[in-house]
């Protein structure tokens, strides 16, 4: 039953997106909501990789956030997207994650669809032998899985629901273009796959993303090598929205381990810790302007990641109110000499599920889900940085955060 | 050498080399390599495609040694233990010099709360070589996992 304009599905905190209640990532009902809200609503999702349908026929099946969709390369160069849904009784028309497919058929009764995800064969439509077969008012015009609209840029495909959401680059912002044409600025090449099944709500991973506070906190790695520390410079871009983000980092010279002494007090700062092969860490500044570290993300469930050369982005598919799988694609450039390709594998032990970065990530969302569990009625405290969402030239904030939750109210309606 | 003798002695590499990461005794781990060697954790996906990403890609014994000392001093992460279930290694070739072996695994994981779970199963790729005394040693290990999905995160080595 749909809840009235005085019942809102969560009452929110007076103190806006400082506080977030922690039922928010527990209940059903709610889950349903974001489902039709945002993930159906007004919001451009990442699919694909534009590399990985580079040919005619070439599709891959993937999901907005429930949602299972099929996109494809049409012979005139198009991207189409459709739902992967038969339009006759519901089944999976596709059950490939990639391929090359002339045309799409469900299984269950041989219904037929083309790269568009037009209805174009139903078996038996004239029935047999004069009998049965569909009604002369039957038009497979009029049925077919729900098409999406598409837009790409600089390699990545984004697939909406919605015919009201703004053109992709209005919707992100100058700013963030500009961040993601940054890193992703020649043809891209999948260097490997993988997914991570982190046992959390999807939104407790889209706030460690947009979480700049954390990073030199819980990932001991980033501080001691002075990858990233809090005390070097860089910042957060927020989106007018709130909706996505940018944060960098940029290693300066003042603040190496041995005169920076901001992380004196931390557990997380181990001067004296060295690796036996550091090649691990050897890098390259490739994109040329000192950024060694860009974590970005759109609004939902999209992040494009460069810590030094280690390229790749991240998709969130949420699975229930408690459980979410997150898709790594591995990136490198076509281009890339053998060097730079050894330096980017490398890099790559810092992240995914086995990364000395991104393990973590991985167990922390649990850490909350499971620690909020007798407590849907409190709330959680996101004040570091001040009340607002706003862009900010340094990263002691948890501003990109609250840009997540100011989105998010607006999609919700709460 | 030898098949049966061969057989035997990849087993025995395999017995104690699940023996230390079952025993929490990771220290031994990057023992059981050459000091020149490849190890790495993929999927099947990954590599039947030819991709090369891996969740662990060590290209010496050192990066082995940095992810025990990483596991024991910089990460987080709940306790857990994991238990390897191996199978009878296969010779895949012999030229006498290098050996190809494949030996199937489950890995199953115990968390600090009792949960128990078919953590990953796959097969080691495996490349031996053996030294003057007669031990084997990995020069390559790729441990190709049947499944693309992780669940939350890979601590203790496949």
């Amino acid at each position: 039953m749909e809840k009235t304009a005085e019942q809102p599905l969560v009452r929110w905190p007076s103190q806006g997106e400082a506080r977030v209640p922690y039922r928010v990532f527990a209940e059903d009902e709610i889950y349903r909501a974001e489902q039709a809200k945002i993930f159906q609503g007004d919001t451009w999702n990442y699919v694909a990789l534009e590399v990985e349908l580079a040919n005619a026929g070439d599709f891959k099946s993937t999901f907005i956030g429930n949602t299972p969709v099929i996109v494809v390369r049409e012979s005139d160069g198009e991207i189409y997207a459709f739902e992967n849904r038969c339009a006759h009784r519901g089944a999976l028309i596709c059950l490939e994650n990639r391929g090359t497919a002339s045309e799409f058929q469900c299984v269950y009764h041989a219904w037929t669809y083309d790269r568009k995800g037009n209805l174009v064969g139903v078996a038996f439509e004239k029935g047999v032998r004069g009998q049965g077969g569909m009604p002369d008012s039957f038009c497979k015009e009029h049925h077919g899985p729900r098409k999406l609209r598409i837009a790409t840029l600089a390699g990545l495909v984004f697939a909406s629901l919605s015919e009201d959401v703004p053109p992709l680059e209005e919707y992100l912002g100058d700013d963030i273009v500009g961040k993601i044409n940054r890193v992703l600025f020649k043809p891209l090449e999948v260097i490997g796959r993988f997914t991570q099944v982190l046992p959390n709500n999807w939104k407790l991973y889209a706030e460690n993303v947009r979480d700049t506070y954390h990073a030199s906190l819980l990932h001991l790695f980033f501080t001691t090598f002075n990858i990233t520390r809090l005390s070097q410079a860089g910042g957060v871009v927020i989106s007018e929205s709130g909706a996505h983000h940018a944060s960098a980092s940029v290693k300066t010279p003042e603040t190496t381990p041995s005169t920076d002494t901001a992380y004196d007090a931390h557990r997380s700062s181990r001067d004296g810790y060295r690796l036996h092969d550091a090649s691990m860490l050897a890098s390259q500044d490739e994109i040329g302007d000192g950024i060694h570290v860009q974590i970005l993300s759109v609004f939902p469930g999209f992040v494009l990641q460069q810590i030094q050369n280690c390229l790749a982005v991240r998709q969130i598919v949420p699975q229930g109110t408690d459980s979410m799988d997150l898709h790594w694609t591995y990136i490198g450039f076509a281009d890339d000499t053998p060097e730079l390709r050894e330096m980017r594998l490398k890099q790559s032990n810092l992240v995914g599920p086995a990364g000395y970065v991104s393990m973590e990530d991985g167990a922390i969302g649990n850490f909350v889900q499971r620690g909020i569990a007798g407590a849907h009625d409190m709330e959680s405290v996101i004040e570091l940085g001040g009340f607002e969402a706003k862009t900010q030239d340094f990263r002691a904030t948890e501003s990109s955060i609250r840009g997540f939750w100011k989105a998010y109210r607006a999609y919700m309606g709460v | 050498m030898d098949e049966m003798v061969l057989t035997y002695r990849l087993a025995r590499l395999n017995a104690r080399y699940a023996r230390s990461l079952a025993g929490d005794r990771l220290e031994e781990w990057p023992g059981y390599f050459e000091d020149k060697c490849i190890y790495r954790v993929t999927t099947r996906e990954n590599h039947t495609e030819g991709l090369a990403g891996s969740l662990i890609y060590a290209s010496s014994k050192g990066m082995l040694e940095d992810r025990v000392q990483a596991l024991r001093e910089a990460n987080i992460y709940e306790r857990q233990g994991y238990r390897h279930l191996l199978g009878m290694p296969h010779i895949a070739s012999d030229d006498g010099a290098v050996v190809k072996a494949e030996t199937d695994f489950v890995v199953i994981r115990t968390m600090r709360t009792g949960q128990t779970d078919l953590f990953a199963s796959g097969i080691y790729l495996d490349t031996v070589a053996s030294t003057p005394t007669g031990e084997l040693r990995l020069k390559e290990r790729v441990v190709v996992c049947d499944s693309s999905r992780v669940d939350t995160l890979l601590a203790v080595p496949l």
